[in-house]
This record gives C-alpha cells, sequence and structure tokens, in this order.
C-alpha cells in the first residue's frame, strides 16, 4: 500500500495503481475518454485526464502514471483546465452536437465533462469541421456515426480482448480518421451478432447495434 | 466500388500466393507484402487484402487499417486513362481544384477512383514541374497545360469516342 495526496484528501491505495484509477476510485472525478480499468498500455489519446504532479513541469495524463508514495498530486489547477478545456472544445469541433437526436443524449460522455468543465457544447472560436458521410453501415451488425465518433479507440480495444481476430480497426488517417471494418458477414465470427461490447464501450453512441 | 478482378490479375494474385511462404508470416512483413502486391497489381484489391490477412493470421480489418494510413496504397485499379490532376500552388492558385472538380463531375467518380469500366481514374498530385503551364494535368504519359473546363470534356469525350471506334474495327475484323 502507499499514502498519496491528491487535492486535499490522503489516498491509500495499492502500489502499482494507475493514478487515473486512483482519483476515480476515491471519487475525486478527472475528465477521461479513453482510458478503461485493466489497460496494460492506455493509448492516452484523449488528452483529457491531465493532472499536475508536484516536481513535475508540466501536467501529465494521470492514466500514464502509476501511484508512489508521497506522492502530491492536484486535479484542478488552472493549468489542467486549461488544458482539458481546450482538448475538450477541439474534440467538439468535429463532432456532430445535435443532442436531441442522438440516442446518448443525457448519458453522453462529453455531454458530462462539458457540464464540469463548464464549457459550452457550440464552440463560438473553433470552426465546426464535419466528415460527409454520416453513417456507415458497412459493418454486419453495426451502424457507425463517424461524426459522433471520437476516435476514443475504447471499442477496438473491448473487441481486441473479446475476439482473437478484430473486427474494428482506425482506418485512413488525420481528419479522415474513422473506425474501420473490413469484409463480410461470412468473415466476422458468429459471436459478432450477440456480443454487442464495442456499443457499449463507446461513449458516445457512435457505434450501435443495428436494429 | 469492388472491382472484379480480369484474368491476369487473378493468375497473378495466385502467383503472390505461392511466394508468400518465403516472405514468412511476421506480422512486421505486413507492409513489404501490400507493396510486393501493389507492385504486381498497381492496387490492391479486396481479394488480396484477404489473401495477405489469412497469410499473417491477422484480421482482414487490420489489414485495411494499415492500408489506408499509408498513401502508397491504392484501392483503385488505374484506369487505361490515368488522370493525374496538378494542385501543386501554382496549379492552384490558377484553378486547379476547378479542373479537378470538373472530372470527377463528368467521370462521375472522386478522386483517387477509377470508373466502373475502368476507362478513367482520377488522381491528384503536388506538381508536376511545369508551373508556366498552369493549371496542368497528366493524362498517362501527356502533359497538358492551361486546362479549361471545356477542354476537360473535349479529353473525355476523345478518349470515349476513340474507344468505340477501336471496338467497331475490332468487330468488323
Amino acid at each position: 500500500m502507499v499514502t498519496l495526496s491528491v487535492d486535499a484528501s490522503k489516498i491509500e491505495i495499492a502500489a502499482g495503481t494507475n493514478l487515473l484509477a486512483a482519483c476515480l476510485q476515491n471519487d475525486i472525478y478527472v475528465p477521461n475518454l479513453c482510458y478503461i480499468e485493466g489497460m496494460d498500455h492506455p493509448p492516452a489519446s484523449c488528452r483529457l485526464c491531465f493532472v499536475e504532479i508536484e516536481g513535475k513541469d508540466a501536467p501529465v495524463p494521470a492514466c500514464t502514471v502509476e501511484v508512489r508514495h508521497d506522492m502530491a498530486v492536484r486535479t484542478d489547477t488552472p493549468g489542467v483546465r486549461r488544458l482539458q478545456k481546450t482538448a475538450l472544445q477541439l474534440l467538439l469541433s468535429v463532432h456532430d452536437v445535435d443532442c436531441k437526436n442522438c440516442p446518448a443524449n443525457r448519458n453522453c460522455a462529453l455531454q458530462d465533462m462539458a457540464k464540469f468543465l463548464k464549457i459550452a457544447l457550440k464552440s463560438k472560436h473553433l470552426d465546426l469541421f464535419l466528415k460527409k458521410s454520416k453513417i456507415d453501415l458497412g459493418h454486419p451488425f453495426l451502424e457507425y456515426y463517424p461524426n459522433r465518433c471520437v476516435l476514443c479507440g475504447r471499442c477496438i480495444y473491448v473487441c481486441r480482448a473479446q475476439q482473437a481476430h478484430t473486427q474494428l480497426t482506425f482506418a485512413k488517417r488525420g481528419f479522415d480518421t474513422v473506425i474501420g471494418f473490413f469484409g463480410n458477414p461470412q468473415s466476422s465470427p458468429p459471436s459478432c451478432d450477440t456480443c454487442r461490447a464495442c456499443a457499449e464501450a463507446c461513449p458516445v453512441a457512435a457505434l450501435l447495434p443495428k436494429p | 466500388m469492388n472491382f472484379v478482378l480480369d484474368a491476369q490479375e487473378k493468375s497473378l494474385l495466385e502467383q503472390i500466393k505461392t511466394k508468400l511462404p518465403e516472405i514468412g508470416n511476421d506480422r512486421s512483413k505486413l507492409i513489404p507484402v501490400l507493396q510486393l502486391i501493389q507492385a504486381k497489381l498497381a492496387y490492391l484489391p479486396a481479394e488480396a487484402i484477404h489473401v495477405v490477412a489469412a497469410h499473417l493470421d491477422i484480421s482482414p480489418s487490420e489489414v485495411y487499417g494499415v492500408a489506408t494510413f499509408y498513401n502508397q496504397f491504392r484501392f483503385h485499379p488505374p484506369g487505361k486513362n490515368a488522370v493525374k490532376v496538378c494542385l501543386g500552388t501554382a496549379c492552384h492558385v490558377k484553378g486547379g481544384d476547378i479542373i479537378l472538380e470538373n472530372f470527377e463531375r463528368k467521370l462521375e467518380i472522386k478522386e483517387g477512383e477509377t470508373t466502373a469500366d475502368r476507362e478513367f481514374s482520377v488522381d491528384r498530385v503536388a506538381c508536376v514541374g511545369c508551373c508556366a503551364l498552369a493549371p496542368v494535368i497528366v493524362v498517362g504519359e501527356t502533359v497538358h497545360g492551361h486546362m479549361q473546363p471545356s477542354k476537360v470534356e473535349g479529353l473525355v469525350l476523345r478518349a470515349r469516342i476513340e474507344k468505340e471506334k477501336q471496338e467497331r474495327e475490332k468487330q468488323q475484323k
């Protein structure tokens, strides 16, 4: 066991625990999107879970750090919040903010974090940049909405954990990046029809089972 | 759009299949294998993606993900008239994007794609080195300078008429 301080509270937790997991388990909320408990190598791609650690010059993503004894962590400094707000605004600038028609409405990671960080869902100073295709029906069992997707990679991670041969992948590059599928109904394993792990892992309802 | 492999492509793909065991089935061989296929077939057909996936024992999705990341791989066969529209600085300023749009509308395909009859493919390139002729396109090996929308029309029409003529001559023989 190690003891560390996070903001005003002292936390006692098993050595080797992920710092982000340690915070969340102790009811200290740190915004996050791409982290899933138990990940060996968190991708740290959402750039949201920044914290300040005493002795480090710049904020670091909490999901990439293991707890150490006597660590002093701060989760709510202006520097941290500024990074988190910018990261979320950038995510929202490529997100089709159409909450009324979205099944994730009121149960959406982006809405929750925007409320927590006190930023608007529609940015004033960033242009909205959407992909041309609204929906991809290429997968035999899934609907994919590229403009809802935040490319956190959770679906790919859980698919890889379930299936030896993952059906999902990042395809293309840069602003064109999408979650891609390749194959035909015969090439997907039969369990794909009932698995649903990827759709359940999606924080923004970009992947939905076909009705 | 999925293209049906012609007989020659099928035999090339079979040839490649026999060569694959020499290369080995380590994951790190994914890009070299894709490069080999593209060198032989000039593009990566869907069938080839499945062949590679089976050979390396990874999912076709993963092969597709890697292949789409790199600009060097294409998924449409080059057309008989491979149109390359220059969008370098000079051509861009002189309206190269309008020329590209004209081709896309006239041929009903998007850049990087090929018409269903494989007669035309349209790609964008960055500077072919004769900026004084901007906007420039290259069809096959031939450079066409000072392009205009009307010239796009003419080029496509001429190629189609020539093809018809050839077919008629073939029938007469």
